[in-house]
């Protein structure tokens, strides 16, 4: 940066330094596909999505130009400001479908959970780093009640999707901390044979009256539903069959962009949101969908090779766990369009309409692409 | 089992407090496991399975949808239209997309003519679909869907509208709100007013608009035109008499049956009470009756001239025959019947049917076998339904001539012990205007003459009855009050006691067939008026005027000329038959 002398050339240099290309060739995919795909499903949300994708970019950008240590000096403000707005939400949300998930702060409104998607790694690497060298069994204590709070406040909105991503992106960085086995494995194992039990007993579980306890009944239900969704066609089972419909009715080559049929005469439900990967897989067939899924794992790997060389453990942690939950959300969107998990409400990133979504994932990247500029800076 | 071998991400020393390195490749193995699950569930979904999935898309949108033919119209011979189809529209809803300001759903009530409240009971549904009303004319269809309300939609539909209202309801019937016959016209003839409708294969989506027109597989074939027999201006002639009579004489019921006398074409068909086709809420039974086809009677003396005709055909008597009915009494076994009028010594075989006497018919009557008689009222048809193809249509009672007993055959003479509808009793006199053959009915407008179904009495005979006929509506008839300035007119009375769990009751049907004009008879009337209740019972006092009425106007409107001379009426006192006292078991 020799001198500013205003040079087109210069300035997009300056402008493109900070910014990692692989991972800005993935976001100008992954944002493609979801241009492209709300042209078919909901064009005249076009407008809006510039925004938010102008807003996200913007975001990013500011984040990539930052370095990790200021970044996570921000960690326990944005952290407590999160939580400020979920207990805003709590006494003032709006209520929206029957939940109370959204705060208006006069100029938009938004949706705090989301933010909470990087305020909690953020905070829990923070923490972790705070403590290098003598983390002990009570810090995962205190780490699992940093996690904890926010996620209880989500829960009860009640949002299952989120909470299970928040819930997600903490433990990812209480494990790569070093959480002992002794302590997953019996999680681990508890998990699986609930999940097996549901699904070897499911005709049981699924019958009316029978209460799981830890589970809300409409979350009980797309438990069920997942097992056999034709058992209530039109009502729970909806979503899933109309969603395989398309999926499956794309074919190899998919019907063509702006084709869809089950898209165009409004058989998906929710197709400029959560179900947009139906879309995706009516339009653009099998290829399109490998396409998606390729591009995720490019930025999977990109994002774990970040963590691999990241310069300090909280970055490690961080970007470990930003990447992850990146993942975890298309896997779940997508395994849940698809028919192998249960109706959750999370989008698919980057690609679903949502504009506090995209920003913060593009958050993310932003602090992705700062952590993958400092990897040579030396620690202090 | 913590392994804490730690790894060395980078060279620099100061990182070698790195993370444990099989953590993050546990989490990578998982995540591409996933990640091949979901691969694999995209590939068995799109590259395996996707046939069925396809075929289960198509279903959801494709449909083929019936593309309704119009119904035939239907006019009146004079091509004047008695029914016709409306193309009209249905408003629904889909009361989850319906999501309206109050000040759209006042609009919207203002304009469906129901008030806020009851539309918003409607629109706050749990269905998914709801009529907000059906059959809504074109502007008024096209005024709400300028409103461009979300949620609620349009469906184009049909509705039968009957310009003659109450007048010409028995006749024509009506159709339901699918459009298909449910009674009279409309349901006899629903094959050939119906059409066929096409079919269209259409994409519509999640809500049910069409959103394109794929391609026709059939073209809808729009019903046939149907010209009836029915003359509007005499339709509305009978049916105004008839209304005034019922009212007139506080009468429970009332028919009018008007036949082309050279064709058997019905020109006039009308019942009291009627409704009004075109708005059939709170409708009555009673109003739905077609009296005239469904209801039988034992038509009492307008019998008699049958009986006379047999007579004078075998040559048992001529019309000059004198009959001695001594003094209007006569026994059978141990019932008696007799005369409402007391004549004195013998009459001839004409004042026998002028004055309506039972004891001169019966003294014909009795000079046949039974089977003879029976074979005239079979071939009057009497006892056979008529098949115009209206619902309920009724045939009339004849027993076998064999289980007849005298007493029986006695009464049957003069109308008693058989019964019959009025249409029968009009269709019976064309045997008298057509010289003795009787003619099939029609209820659509004939282009020729039918061919008769058969001959029942010679030329002679009708000639002499007509004759007689038009004595039984002179002066000292029991039918005066049947005449009309201007033209010659015949008939016969009928005053017939009702029935009632098998006692005869004062209560009665009076009821009067006859034709006009004599000299070429163009016109035949049935009326029949169900217990008068005003004073009068007799045929000659209540139904005989309703003939004169229906008569004088229809033979004006068809432009038939005077056969007499336009001199005014001078009506005797009271006239009528009263038929019959019998004792006994009937």
């Amino acid at each position: 940066m020799s001198g500013w002398r205003f040079h087109p050339l210069a300035l997009l240099q300056a402008l493109f330094r900070p910014l990692d290309p692989l991972l800005l060739l993935v976001l100008a995919g992954l944002l493609g596909y979801s241009y492209a795909l709300m042209m078919s499903a909901s064009p005249e949300r076009l407008p809006v999505l510039q925004i938010h994708m102008m807003a996200a970019i913007g975001a990013m950008w500011v984040v990539a130009l930052l370095p990790p240590k200021r970044l996570l000096s921000l960690a326990l403000p944005l952290y407590l400001l999160g939580l400020f707005l979920l207990v805003g939400v709590f006494f003032l949300g709006e209520t929206s479908k029957g939940a109370k998930r959204w705060l208006d702060i006069g100029v938009a409104r938004i949706q705090p959970s989301e933010i909470m998607k990087i305020a909690v790694p953020l905070m829990l690497a923070w923490y972790f780093q705070q403590r290098e060298g003598l983390i002990r069994f009570g810090d995962f204590i205190v780490a699992t009640l940093l996690l904890g709070l926010p996620l209880g406040l989500i829960v009860v909105q009640p949002d299952l999707g989120t909470s299970l991503l928040v819930g997600a992106a903490g433990l990812y960085v209480i494990f790569f901390a070093g959480l002992s086995w002794k302590l997953i494995v019996p999680v681990a194992v508890v998990a699986v044979v609930g999940i097996g039990a549901v699904v070897g007993f499911g005709d049981t579980l699924c019958q009316p009256g029978v209460d799981w306890q830890v589970l809300r009944d409409y979350q009980k239900q797309r438990v069920c539903t997942l097992l056999d969704p034709t058992q209530d066609p039109l009502g729970r089972g909806f979503h899933t069959i109309q969603s395989t419909i398309a999926i499956g009715s794309g074919g190899t080559f998919g019907k063509g962009w702006l084709e869809g049929t089950q898209t165009h005469l409004a058989f998906i439900p929710e197709r400029h949101t959560d179900f947009i990967f139906s879309v995706l897989a009516e339009e653009f067939g099998l290829v399109g969908t490998l396409g998606l899924l390729a591009i995720y794992m490019v930025l999977l790997l990109r994002g774990f090779f970040i963590a691999a060389f990241a310069p300090t453990l909280a970055c490690r942690l961080l970007a470990g766990a930003i990447t992850l939950v990146v993942f975890t959300y298309a896997f779940v969107n997508m395994g849940m369009v698809s028919g192998i998990l249960p109706v959750v409400g999370v989008p698919l990133p980057f690609i679903s309409y949502g504009g506090t979504a995209l920003v913060t994932l593009c958050l993310g990247i932003g602090i992705l692409m700062s952590i993958e500029r400092n990897r040579h800076a030396v620690k202090e | 089992m913590k392994s804490q071998r730690p790894v060395t991400f980078n060279h620099n020393p100061l990182l070698e407090q790195g993370l444990p390195a099989w953590r993050p490749r546990v989490i990578l193995l998982c995540l591409l496991a996933g990640s091949l699950a979901l691969a694999g569930r995209a590939a068995y979904l799109q590259g395996f399975n996707n046939e069925f999935l396809q075929a289960q898309g198509e279903s959801r949108y494709s449909r083929v949808i019936p593309v309704p033919a119009t119904r035939g119209r239907i006019a009146d011979r004079n091509g004047d239209v008695l029914a016709v189809s409306t193309p009209v529209r249905s408003i629904w809803a889909i009361p989850s997309d319906a999501m309206l300001s109050p000040a759209d759903t006042r609009q919207l009530a203002a304009l469906l003519e129901t008030d806020v409240q009851t539309l918003n009971a409607r629109l706050t549904s749990e269905r998914d679909f709801v009529f907000l009303r059906r059959q809504v004319p074109p502007e008024l269809a096209r005024q709400i869907a300028d409103l461009r309300l979300p949620g609620i939609h349009q469906q184009q539909e049909y509705r039968r509208y009957y310009p003659g209202g109450d007048v010409t309801a028995h006749v024509l019937g009506f159709t339901s709100v699918d459009d298909r016959g449910q009674e009279g016209v409309e349901l006899a003839f629903d094959q050939e007013l119906k059409g066929r409708p096409g079919s269209r294969r259409v994409i519509r989506d999640r809500r049910g608009q069409i959103i394109e027109d794929v391609e026709s597989i059939r073209l809808p074939q729009d019903g046939q035109d149907l010209v009836l027999s029915i003359d509007k201006k005499i339709q509305f002639l009978a049916y105004s008499a008839l209304r005034e009579a019922v009212e007139k004489h506080k009468a429970y019921a009332g028919s009018v049956v008007v036949l082309d006398a050279r064709t058997g074409e019905i020109l006039a068909l009308v019942n009291a009470p009627t409704f009004n086709p075109n708005n059939r809420n709170n409708l009555s039974g009673a109003q739905l009756r077609n009296r005239a086809l469904t209801d039988v009677f034992e038509p009492g003396s307008m019998m008699k001239p049958f009986i006379a005709a047999l007579a004078l055909d075998h040559g048992k008597v001529r019309a000059d025959t004198l009959i001695d009915v001594g003094n209007g009494r006569m026994t059978m076994g141990r019932a008696t019947i007799s005369d409402v009028r007391r004549p004195r010594g013998p009459m001839t075989v004409a004042s026998v049917v002028k004055t309506s006497s039972n004891v001169g018919t019966v003294k014909m009557a009795m000079q046949f076998e039974p089977e003879e008689m029976w074979r005239m009222f079979d071939a009057l048809g009497i006892g056979t339904p008529l098949s115009l193809g209206f619902p309920g249509e009724a045939g009339g009672r004849l027993r076998p001539a064999r289980s007849w007993r005298p007493i029986e055959q006695a009464t049957m003479s003069y109308g008693y012990g058989l019964s019959s509808t009025l249409m029968h009793m009009a269709r019976a006199y064309t045997v008298f205007t057509r010289d003795g053959e009787l003619l099939p009915l029609s209820l659509t407008r004939l282009d020729a003459p039918p061919q008769p179904l058969r001959r029942v009495f010679s030329p002679e005979s009708a000639q002499a009855l007509r004759e007689m006929l038009e004595e039984a509506t002179g002066p000292d008839g029991t039918g005066g009050r049947a005449r009309v300035a201007g033209y010659r007119v015949a008939g016969k009375t009928g005053t017939a006691h009702k029935l009632a769990g098998g006692q005869y009751t004062d209560k009665y049907i009076s009821s009067f067939v006859g034709f006009a004009p004599v000299s070429n008879p163009r016109l035949i009337i049935a009326v029949m008026i169900d217990e008068p209740s005003a004073g009068q019972h007799f045929g000659g006092a209540v139904a005989a005027p309703v003939f004169a009425r229906i008569t004088e106007g229809a033979l004006r409107t068809l432009g038939v000329a005077p056969d007499a001379p336009l001199a005014p009426l001078h009506f005797a006192g009271q006239g009528g038959a009263k038929p019959v006292v019998v004792r006994g078991n009937l």
